[in-house]
């Protein structure tokens, strides 16, 4: 018989400490990506986007900007632009089956366009983990640089590990 | 059109932002989100994937309500002026729920030369229950 009870998480048994403290400070290789227009376009469209200055190059630059912006979440979407994007999860010993999105955060210092190319630098920042808990909390930060080498953000990522 | 910020001296803490309602969430919805976003996680699209994992169906990915809430942003202040946008995932949205992105003004400061205001952001359905909340800073002039 199939259970029912989500969205509560089931509960997982103890078995001690879940993931390797010594991984905190661990860089993950860098990787580049271009901003594509197209792409631009069709997250717009993903995320229910209609204003013209998000999908229109010609009312992008109307409307001040030298090409189509990227929107606010949309660098973490080129951060998963790698053969496999949750490598940096497994080489930590955790199965991705047991890892949720626990929050994300996100600081601006120069806007993002159509034609720049993005370098991402991350790093695992923390990872919070108590003996008594089901869960640990890992801490992954990005930095985000653009073709110039202008910091244009920063990420900081938080999953969340059930413990199995 | 552009969006017009409101001016630092004209808003109020407590002051509430124009909501931004979706329609109710389709798997067609999280397909696209999932294609465009690059999200290879199949929990989002393969139901059987989902039952496995002991979900009783696909599941939004918490950045697609992200991506909402920096819509529900950006039709308040121009995106140029985001400083800061972080949110916190507390509870799965899965198909057929009808959320709702609210912000509100809590907070107003001046720092290193701005003029920021700390936007309170959530998403909720239609039962009132959080889904996603967060903060947001704006630099307003």
């Amino acid at each position: 018989m199939r259970r029912h009870v989500v969205p509560r998480l089931p509960e997982w048994k103890l078995s001690g400490t879940i993931i390797d403290a010594n991984q905190i400070g661990r860089v993950i290789p860098p990787h580049s990506a271009d901003v594509e227009a197209g792409r631009l376009r069709l997250f717009a469209r993903a995320t229910g986007e209609t204003r013209p200055e998000y999908l229109d190059d010609d009312a992008a630059r109307a409307a001040g900007h030298r090409a189509l912006p990227a929107p606010p979440t949309f660098l973490l979407c080129l951060d998963l632009e790698v053969p496999d994007p949750f490598a940096w999860i497994s080489e930590m010993g955790v199965d991705v089956a047991r890892v949720l999105h626990g929050g994300e955060r996100f600081r601006y210092f120069a806007p993002v366009y159509a034609g720049d190319r993005l370098t991402f630098s991350s790093r695992i920042a923390d990872i919070l983990q108590k003996k008594t808990s089901r869960k640990a909390f890992v801490v992954k930060e990005t930095d985000v640089t653009n073709q110039h080498g202008v910091k244009v953000a920063e990420m900081r990522a938080t999953i969340v590990v059930r413990e199995p | 059109m552009t969006t017009m910020a409101p001016a630092f001296d004209s808003v109020s803490i407590g002051d509430m932002l124009p909501m931004l309602s979706l329609p109710p969430l389709t798997r067609a919805m999280l397909v696209l989100y999932a294609e465009a976003s690059g999200d290879p996680n199949p929990i989002h699209i393969d139901v059987d994937v989902a039952r496995a994992a002991g979900m009783p169906d696909v599941l939004a990915h918490g950045m697609l309500l992200m991506a909402w809430l920096g819509r529900l942003l950006t039709q308040w202040a121009p995106q140029r002026d985001l400083r800061e946008f972080g949110v916190r995932f507390s509870a799965m949205t899965f198909v057929g729920e009808r959320i709702t992105c609210s912000g509100r003004i809590v907070d107003k400061q001046e720092r290193d030369g701005e003029r920021l205001a700390k936007i309170e952001v959530k998403t909720m359905n239609d039962a009132g229950e959080l889904k996603v909340v967060g903060d947001a800073w704006i630099c307003l002039h």
